[in-house]
């Protein structure tokens, strides 16, 4: 006895920067499947010029997210299951930066913001200096925890309606990372962080709606994160004038 | 969106929220009994308390509301640079003289 093979209708983007279409696939279902296999089958199976991105697949890299039904996740941990609609799916490069060819799209504006939001170690100790001990359940420290775990996968930015609206805007995981950076007390420069993310394009654009938290697939919460950069933006505006 | 304007719209907020609990308490007092044009003007006429109340809201809001919707305006339709403060001051000051005028009017006038 043959059970009869069933097919999931996947739609792909495909296309350059310039122009594009969705195109449309059978691809067979199976019971444990991941986005990312379906992705992957297509490029084996039926068209081996598909391009797309990905590398770890368990979660770690951040390189292989893409909007799945209109919502960006990451593709390797999402299950074909949980996002069906119907018997459809429909996989497109994630919103808010250029694409490059198909499910491929340029990161370099989301990783240049990571270093506009000063996302970076400003070292307060040389090589030489013992190592400083943090006390773990120290308040920086914990802040830190909350946000440390992020693995770059600009699944938030893809969320952030303000990223759409606002092209300046530095987005949530630069900001939360600016956030961790600011409560590291082996950081030695917290008012460069600061001043980077207080400007035109910084935290202050953030209306707090929370969509970054809402998609972050680590659970991670970048709107709590910027809040905290909003308190202790204020704050140094009133010590400044005071 | 830089940290005066910021500050500025955060500010007039919280000046805003303690005079709009005031004004829905007197509100719920004052229809207690029914409620009619002249009871209220009754309070309101000559009252120099009553102009510095919605006085200061008028001028809060004005403010408030202008940075608002200059984010919006931005956000939305991408204007920049000059159009876009001179579009937050016209919504500044269309607020301050609508507002102005329906403070006048219940108050002085
Ligand atoms: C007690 C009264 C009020 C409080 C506490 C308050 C508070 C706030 C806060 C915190 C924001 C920032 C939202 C964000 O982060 O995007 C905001 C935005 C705004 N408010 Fe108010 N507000 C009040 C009354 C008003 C009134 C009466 C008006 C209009 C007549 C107004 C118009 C706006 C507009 C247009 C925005 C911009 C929305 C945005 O940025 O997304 N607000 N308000
Ligand atoms: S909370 Fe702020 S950073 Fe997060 S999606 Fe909304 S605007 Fe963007
Ligand atoms: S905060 Fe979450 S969604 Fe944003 S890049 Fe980091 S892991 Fe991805
Ligand atoms: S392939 Fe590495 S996170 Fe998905």
């Amino acid at each position: 006895m043959s059970t009869k093979q069933e097919n999931i209708d996947v739609s792909v983007w495909r296309g350059d920067p310039h122009s594009g279409n969705y195109e449309n696939f059978k691809v067979p279902a199976h019971e444990s499947q991941t986005i990312l296999d379906v992705v992957s089958w297509i490029q084996q199976n039926q068209d081996a010029t598909l391009s797309y991105r990905y590398a770890c697949r368990v979660g770690m890299c951040g390189s292989c997210a893409m909007m799945v039904n209109g919502i960006p996740r990451w593709t390797c941990r999402t299950h074909v299951k949980k996002v069906l609609k119907g018997k459809k799916l429909e996989v497109a490069p994630l919103r808010n930066l250029p694409v490059i060819k198909d499910l491929v799209t340029d990161m370099d504006t989301f990783f240049d913001k990571w270093i506009s939001a000063e996302g970076l170690h400003h070292p307060s100790k040389t090589r030489l200096d013992p190592i400083e001990e943090i006390e773990p359940k120290s308040l920086g420290r914990v802040e830190i925890n909350a946000g440390i775990e992020c693995i770059n996968c600009s699944i938030c930015y893809a969320a952030c309606d303000t990223v759409t609206n606002n092209s300046d805007y530095l987005g949530p995981a630069a900001l939360q990372r600016a956030w961790t950076v600011y409560n590291d007390v082996k950081d030695a420069d917290k008012q460069t962080v600061l001043n980077a993310v207080s400007g035109d394009g910084g935290c202050l654009n953030c209306h707090s709606q929370g969509s970054c938290s809402v998609h972050c697939p680590n659970d991670l919460n970048p709107m709590n994160a910027i809040a905290g950069l909003k308190r202790a933006t204020a704050t140094s505006f009133f010590n400044r004038k005071g | 969106m830089n940290i005066r304007l910021y500050m500025l719209q955060r500010i007039t907020a919280l000046i805003m929220a303690p005079l709009t609990l005031g004004h829905i308490a007197v509100m719920i007092y004052a229809v207690q009994d029914g409620l009619s044009a002249s009871e209220i003007l009754g309070r309101t006429q000559g009252s120099n308390m009553w102009l510095l109340f919605y006085g200061t809201f008028v001028v809060a809001v004005s403010i408030h509301a202008a940075i608002g919707v200059r984010v919006i305006v931005s956000e939305t339709f991408k204007f920049v640079g000059f159009t876009l403060d001179a579009f937050a001051w016209f919504v500044c000051v269309a607020m301050l003289f609508m507002g102005g005028r329906a403070v006048l009017a219940v108050t002085l006038l």
